[in-house]
């Protein structure tokens, strides 16, 4: 059995590589069964992860006992969920001509709420924790830091400012302010640059592991 | 009608929401407990126990954690200490005691964390001698993690808020007034007409993918929004849009706000809701879908708009091997520069949430990008102003610089 599924994965694989030369019946089949397949696999893992391990349990909590299996307590049923459930199943008004416009509100619960929750987030991770990491000596006499390390400080508080004034969208970028801003996006395309190399080599290793599975595991050449 | 029904459904929901908290009404907080010396269990008399056990809430969390602080063994306080090492035990409820943490010798306080709330905790804090002998402290008082609903810690932050939203109050307000607010010109959404007219003028459809996160990412959100305008444009060129989606949420957003910007373009005939599709919540099986879509229908626009993993790069390849114009966004920045490689515009981070502002030039939206730059020239100034003070600090030991960084470090803090 394990033979059959590890041919069926290498057909599957060799369906998709095969995107490569051009769209085929091969690659048609291999998308349709992935696509399928994964649909499927998500409902159910939605549905026993969301629906039953979520709400249901939490709603309708297990009595708690102990290692050899005698009642300890009650569970605590946390009726909160209801509110979210209703709301799920606001959102099926859709599908009934004349109301479906109650499916807009758990849209703009979930809207709103995410905006609220992240604002402060980003708030305190995109602007404090970058100020506060920022605001570091540059060179003194007391500092003791070597000429790599004063550098590196220059670097980062430069490039940091000169990258916040390239995403001020109120000033147009002329004059001694265009000019750091050029600067800015000069420092931004030379970290995506670095960034570029290191992902590149982190998708090589997806691909080893496919080659790895392809000629070890199917073909067995490679022991 | 419909305000009746509007109205009712928002007072259910208050109500049971107000309702469920009444009923889950937290036990009263303990009161700290303590541990008597005199008391200490002991096995195999080696060393002093701690005294003075401490246990109390951790103010202004969720109710997961608590606070312990004792007073060393006064064999740990001797130049020669005995002791090798402090052992925290918990009970949780009536359980059996676990340890939870070691300790060097010399510590006098740790934080529980990650505990429920729900729950009761007692502690003992034991001294272990070299020769691993424990001398247990007694047994705390249950005590029970509290949740607090503001956190006082984050005071600066939230006047830190307060001042950028009240930045954006008053632009909003001002472009509401007739003020013209200025917004610089960003290269890729200057594309997007021209983008949309080419499908146009090819016959081609517009390919438009959000991302593959839910309706709780900003970028999606970001990416939504753009797509309000997007589609309001394609719906008067009468050109055709495609958009599969890997979230059902994002597809009903994204029906939404397309049925919306083809009624106010006053197409709303023209519209379906086969213009949004669901493939799959799984990752490379949305992207293979994606790029059938591409190869087959052969899209003379495409949009990637929001929040992108390692499917970023083959999305804007396959896109660029079928010649289309590509207009790409996204605030992650792994993936920024497999846009910039591949496609022909991309939004850069903020730009992205700059760009629905952008192409509406509605007051609202205007005036929260006006208020973010309020937010981005404080952040400027607090740097140059942090970085001389602690640099003048550092070199000269000057008093004031170093109070200057010290005040800013303090509201800065994100603890």
């Amino acid at each position: 059995m394990e033979h059959v599924a590890v041919w069926i994965a290498a057909f599957l694989t060799l369906g998709i590589i095969s995107f490569l030369y051009k769209d085929n019946p091969w690659y048609k089949l291999s998308e349709a069964i992935f696509v399928g397949i994964s649909a499927g696999y998500w409902f159910v893992v939605l549905f026993w992860d969301n629906i039953y391990g979520k709400f249901w349990v939490g709603v309708f909590p297990p009595d708690v006992v102990d290692e050899a299996g005698n009642f300890v307590s009650h569970g605590v049923p946390d009726y909160a969920l209801i509110v979210g459930a209703v709301l799920g199943v606001l959102m099926l008004a859709r599908l009934l001509p004349g109301v479906g416009w109650i499916s807009r509100w758990p849209l703009a619960f979930i809207v709103g709420c995410t905006s609220g929750l992240y604002l402060m987030n980003y708030f305190s991770s995109n602007i404090m924790r970058q100020v506060q990491g920022t605001i570091i000596p540059l060179f003194g006499i007391g500092y003791g830091a070597s000429v790599y390390e004063i550098i590196g400080n220059i670097v980062i508080v430069g490039g940091t400012f000169a990258g916040l004034v390239y995403f001020f969208f109120s000033k147009e970028h002329r004059g001694a302010f265009g000019a750091t801003a050029k600067v800015g996006i000069w420092v931004i395309m030379i970290t995506f640059g670095a960034s570029f190399g290191y992902t590149v080599m982190s998708r090589m290793s997806l691909l080893i592991g496919r080659i790895d599975f392809l000629f070890g595991d199917w073909l067995g050449l490679i022991k | 009608m419909r305000l009746l029904i509007h109205t009712t459904l928002f007072l259910s929901v208050f109500i049971f929401i107000g309702s469920s908290r009444i009923f889950s009404v937290e036990p009263s907080p303990q009161v700290q407990a303590d541990t008597l010396v005199n008391t200490a269990d002991t096995v195999g008399v080696s060393v002093a126990p701690v005294t003075s056990l401490l246990v109390d809430d951790y103010k202004y969390d969720n109710g997961e954690q608590l606070n312990l602080s004792w007073v060393p063994s006064i064999d740990d306080q001797l130049i020669d200490g005995k002791v090798s090492v402090y052992r925290v035990y918990r009970i949780t409820n009536d359980s059996t005691r676990e340890l939870i943490a070691e300790l060097p010798p010399g510590s006098n306080s740790f934080t529980d964390k990650n505990l429920n709330r729900h729950d009761t905790y007692r502690y003992i804090v034991a001294a272990v001698s070299a020769s691993d002998d424990e001398v247990l402290s007694t047994t705390t008082e249950p005590v029970q993690p509290q949740r607090e609903w503001i956190n006082f810690r984050r005071g600066y932050l939230f006047l830190l808020a307060l001042i950028i939203g009240g930045a954006v109050i008053y632009y909003i307000q001002s472009a509401r007034r007739g003020k013209k607010l200025f917004v610089r010109k960003i290269a890729g959404l200057e594309a997007v007409d021209e983008a949309i007219g080419r499908a146009t003028e090819m016959g081609r459809p517009i390919l438009y993918i959000p991302g593959i996160l839910d309706m709780d990412d900003v970028q999606t959100l970001a990416a939504i929004t753009i797509l309000g305008r997007v589609a309001h444009q394609i719906a008067d060129y009468d050109t055709k849009i495609r958009m599969p989606v890997s979230r059902s949420l994002v597809m009903t957003a994204a029906r939404e706000t397309i049925k919306t910007a083809y009624q106010t373009a006053g197409r709303p005939d023209q519209y379906s809701d086969d213009m949004v599709s669901y493939v799959t919540d799984e990752q490379f099986g949305y992207v293979a879908a994606v790029d059938g879509i591409m190869v087959r229908e052969k899209p003379a626009t495409v949009f990637l708009l929001g929040a992108f993993f390692a499917e970023s790069l083959i999305l804007a390849e396959t896109g660029n091997s079928i010649g289309a114009i590509q207009i790409a966004g996204t605030a992650r920045p792994a993936q920024l520069p497999f846009f910039i490689a591949a496609c022909d515009f991309t939004l850069i981070g903020e730009e992205l949430f700059a760009a629905s502002a952008y192409l509406s030039g509605e007051p609202k939206a205007l005036g929260s990008l006006k208020g973010q730059d309020v937010g981005k020239a404080i952040a400027m100034i607090v740097i140059l102003v942090g970085v001389i003070a602690v640099t003048i600090g550092n070199a000269w030991d000057v008093k004031f610089m170093n109070d200057v960084k010290d005040m800013l470090t303090t509201i800065f803090s994100t603890q």
